[in-house]
């Protein structure tokens, strides 16, 4: 039988769990971390210190509600921390007492000169903390003032700062890496150099939320006016998963990874860890729902472990780092053709016009007579016919007719489309078929060979006959 | 005959809204449900086929506006239907959510949000058509005759219509429940339809006669007049007070305007199990009967009634008699007391199934008041009388394409021709028969 530990080591900071909360609005304080430990956090990264407080504006924060659910996607332009860094040394002091064993990490930004930083990280690490997070992501307000991400796009600020860092720190040092940067791996190796012992990603990305269309003003807006903001929550989580598989993979930075971007979820954790974190930061979904999402993340990580047979973090962490590799070495020969089960179907349709309209044209639609679909129902309670007033009504049907959906396999490419639309579970899978060559052959394998003139040019999947003189 | 036993409040909280319109936000969450589905069955099961899918998905993204307009194009009678549809066996009977999720999107209640935001704000939407110079006539203000007059007036055409009475809007304004459609809210509804530009004459009864003229004044006549009296039962005693007719108590609850000056009996019997037979029995309730029966002669299971109207007479505390035929009524003074029945029972199987009364059988129900609810007669005298009109069974006869009657140049939709369906078949009626007089003037040159 397997009892999943969750003891979480990352670059030498250890904590009971692998789920941090990241540096934000929900560790502003120590009462709020305080709370947070006692809810089941393992860890947390201190809202970011610094020599002078800030001031900041109001209002702060701006979120994206997608059709009825909110907060898919959420961004603010708070600064770091407004209160001294007195106040919050001692806080951390009290926190570390109370919880010796969770870790608590302090977010560093000062100005950028090195007595600045050395003062910073000697007083910081006076307080007890675990461990550092160098803030060069934060990509508004402070960027402006040549810190965050003003350092974090530059890698030899980068590199200069976390050396000076380095040369006196006695806890483990994470560098907070910013996304708003072409090749996320050049300032990680940029870290390497200057001896981080660990990188922390994804820090927001810039990003505008929204008009308001009564005002015209940006949103979130301050006196009518805006400015660019950090963007986060669960919908940069595959912007941030690319981020840490690329820096998990690559030989020249090789550090432990601190993932972070938009985890809600115990499977958005996971993901982050089979791709190379090994603990993981939130904060959106936090700032959404409280800190008692930890329950969920915890219970959920611990049984998908005990399911899959896995004791500890370290035996699934970066497993699938290396299923992500160039498109070219991909199998051209694999192929999928997409399934549609007539037994689940409900006839909705939305297959059809993703394919029809939005894909390759491979759903062909035929109709039956309502009569006929009901004796076909086989007795299938959920899509059986109402009789009310002696009016029969027919789920999916309509003006005697019901819409059937098949999929024509000579020229479904597989892409997926209608199974990703598809509301019913299971009612559309993507069914692997007979592969297209002899063996696999990769695009790179597929040049080669062309060059060498061991093989002819191939044919893609024949396209659908839909001529457009059909519609005029 | 009494009125009330009820305080004002007591009745106007009984004839509130049956579903109150939804909060923004209720509408929100339930328009996020929708799938969007390609060719919509909701669309397709919908007689006027409004575009469900977009409406809705218009409400999703805060275009309301929108989605009463993409409704009433369809259906310019959409606050009514939205209120009054069968939902159950149209659009949400036919919603591909009821196979996933055991229930389907309420369409009729998202319907009656944007509706009721348009009207609430007065929005109009639709501008008369460049004038044709033709003219036509249609005699009856019902929906399906005022669906016909604003199509017309879309296409450009000039519109008269004849009503008998001195309101507009047929049924919809007299004959629906109370808690469903108010007097006030037909009449909002009709006011666009009337701003088109349509002539309305109201107290303006038509006859054979004045059917010629019209005939001979005007490029087409389309005839939308429903359907007359309630059928008689023919038996001794209908004759007295307190035997009602269920439109007739039905409309008192419109044209009185105050519940407290209804009759209403203590002791009521219902007879007939039909939609209607509902309405009035329910009404009969919220009025303050203490006890309501619907008798009818056939079983549970033969009622004309549909689902949702029988549950919410069952929550209402009617109770039901089935197998039961009326022999006649009692009564004191010329005053009913009760009604007599025999018990029924079906002889042989299935389709053949015979109905017969059972000897000996014979009872008497005490009741104060006696509401027949047995369906609508053609309206024979003028219909007998109009040349080259042929007719099935009493409806109208005309060509399912055109909606021509057997007379040229005469057309018919709605109820006096389907024999009583609901709102939403007549309006469709009203609209394709618009169409089809607009080809049809097109065809007759200058």
């Amino acid at each position: 039988m397997i009892i999943p530990d969750l003891s979480t080591n990352c670059a030498g900071i250890k904590s009971p769990n692998p789920f941090w909360l990241a540096s934000g609005p929900p560790t502003n304080t120590g009462y709020q971390i305080a709370r947070a430990f006692e809810a089941g956090w393992g860890g947390a990264v201190w809202k970011t210190l610094t020599h002078d407080p800030i001031l900041n504006v109001s209002s702060r924060y701006g979120a994206l509600d997608h059709d009825g659910r909110k907060v898919v996607g959420f961004n603010n332009i708070e600064l770091i921390t407004d209160r001294s860094l007195e106040e919050n040394l001692a806080e951390i002091r009290e926190v570390k007492r109370l919880f010796p064993k969770h870790a608590v990490i302090a977010s560093l930004m000062v100005e950028s000169k090195r007595e600045v930083w050395h003062d910073a990280v000697k007083r910081t690490e006076d307080s007890g903390c675990d461990g550092l997070e160098l803030n060069f992501g934060c990509p508004h307000g402070m960027s402006e003032r040549g810190m965050g991400s003003a350092v974090g796009q530059v890698p030899e600020y980068a590199e200069m700062i976390t050396g000076w860092v380095k040369e006196v720190a006695r806890t483990p040092v994470l560098v907070k890496l910013t996304p708003n940067i072409t090749d996320v791996r050049v300032v990680g190796r940029a870290a390497k150099r200057g001896n981080a012992d660990g990188v922390s990603l994804i820090n927001t990305i810039n990003s505008i939320m929204g008009v308001d269309l009564d005002t015209l003003a940006p949103k979130p807006q301050v006196g009518g006016r805006g400015s660019h903001g950090g963007y986060c929550g669960p919908a940069v989580k595959p912007i941030a998963l690319n981020m840490v598989q690329s820096i998990a993979a690559d030989k020249q930075i090789q550090l432990p990874i601190s993932g972070i971007g938009g985890i809600q979820n115990w499977q958005d954790a996971v993901e982050h860890m089979l791709l190379g974190a090994s603990s993981v930061q939130v904060c959106t979904a936090v700032m959404h729902y409280g800190f008692r999402i930890v329950e969920h993340l915890i219970s959920g990580m611990e049984n998908w472990m005990r399911e899959k047979g896995y004791g500890k973090l370290e035996d699934f962490i970066g497993l699938s780092v290396p299923r992500v590799g160039d498109w070219a070495d991909l199998d051209l020969m694999y192929r999928v053709v997409a399934d549609i089960d007539q037994e689940k179907c409900i006839h909705c349709g939305l297959c059809y016009s993703a394919c029809e309209e939005g894909a390759h044209q491979s759903i062909d639609i035929t109709t039956v007579s309502e009569d006929d679909y009901v004796a076909s129902l086989n007795g299938n309670a959920l899509k059986a016919p109402v009789v009310s007033g002696g009016v029969r009504a027919i789920p999916g049907a309509g003006d005697n007719r019901v819409n059937i959906f098949t999929v024509n396999d000579e020229t479904c490419v597989g892409c997926n489309m209608c199974s990703l639309v598809c509301p019913v579970t299971g009612c559309i899978t993507m069914v692997e078929v007979d592969p297209r060559g002899p063996e696999p052959l990769s695009w790179r394998q597929y040049q080669q060979k062309l060059a060498a003139g061991e093989m002819g040019r191939l044919k893609p999947i024949p396209h659908a006959h839909r001529p457009l003189g059909n519609l005029y | 005959m009494q009125s009330s036993p009820l305080t004002t409040d007591q009745l106007q909280a009984n004839f509130a809204d049956l579903h109150p319109n939804y909060t923004r936000d209720e509408a929100a969450f339930e328009a996020s449900r929708c799938l969007f589905c390609y060719d919509a069955p909701c669309t397709r099961a919908c007689p006027t086929h409004i575009d469900v899918p977009r409406f809705i998905r218009q409400i999703l993204h805060d275009n309301v506006g929108g989605a009463a307009k993409t409704i009433l194009d369809a259906n310019i009678f959409g606050g009514s239907c939205a209120r009054a549809c069968p939902t159950e066996v149209l659009c949400e009977g036919a919603c591909v959510d009821n196979a996933r999720a055991g229930a389907p999107i309420e369409i009729g209640r998202l319907q009656r949000y944007a509706t009721d935001y348009a009207m609430e704000r007065n929005l109009r939407f639709f501008a008369p058509g460049k004038d044709t110079g033709r003219k036509v006539a249609i005699i009856g203000s019902g929906p399906a005759g005022l669906s016909c007059a604003h199509e017309l007036r879309r296409l450009g055409h000039k519109v008269t219509v004849f009503e008998s009475r001195d309101v507009p809007g047929g049924l919809n304004t007299f004959g629906i429940a109370a808690y469903k459609i108010t007097r006030e809210m037909s009449l909002a509804e009709i006011q666009p339809i009337l701003e088109m530009g349509v002539d309305l004459k109201l107290n303006t009864p038509v006859d054979a006669a004045k059917v010629e003229s019209l005939l001979a004044d005007n490029d087409a006549v389309f005839l939308a007049i429903g359907l007359g009296q309630t059928q008689r039962l023919k038996l001794p005693g209908e004759h007295m007070e307190g035997v009602w007719e269920a439109l007739e108590f039905i409309e008192q609850l419109h044209d009185k305007r105050e519940f407290e000056k209804c009759t209403i009996g203590r002791n009521v019997i219902v007879i007939g199990c039909g939609n209607t037979a509902i309405d009035a029995a329910t009404q009969a309730i919220r009025l303050g009967a203490e006890k309501v029966t619907i008798a009818y002669r056939r079983g549970e299971d033969a009622k004309s009634a549909y689902n949702y109207e029988y549950d919410l007479g069952k929550s209402d505390g009617v109770q039901f008699e089935w197998y039961v035929q009326p022999m006649g009524f009692v009564g004191l003074n010329d005053r009913v007391t009760g009604a007599t029945f025999v018990r029924t029972q079906l002889q042989g199987e299935g389709r053949k199934a015979e109905l017969v009364p059972i000897a000996d059988s014979e009872f008497t129900i005490e009741c104060d008041m006696v509401i027949k609810a047995l369906g609508q007669t053609p309206v024979d005298e003028l219909l007998s009388k109009v040349q080259g009109v042929e007719r099935d069974r009493g409806a109208v006869r005309i060509n399912s394409e055109t909606y021509q009657t057997t007379r040229r140049g005469l057309f018919a939709g709605g109820d006096c021709t389907s024999k009583g369906k609901e709102i939403v078949n007549a309006v469709q009626d009203g609209k394709m028969a618009a169409r089809s007089i607009n080809r049809h003037l097109d065809s007759k040159g200058k």
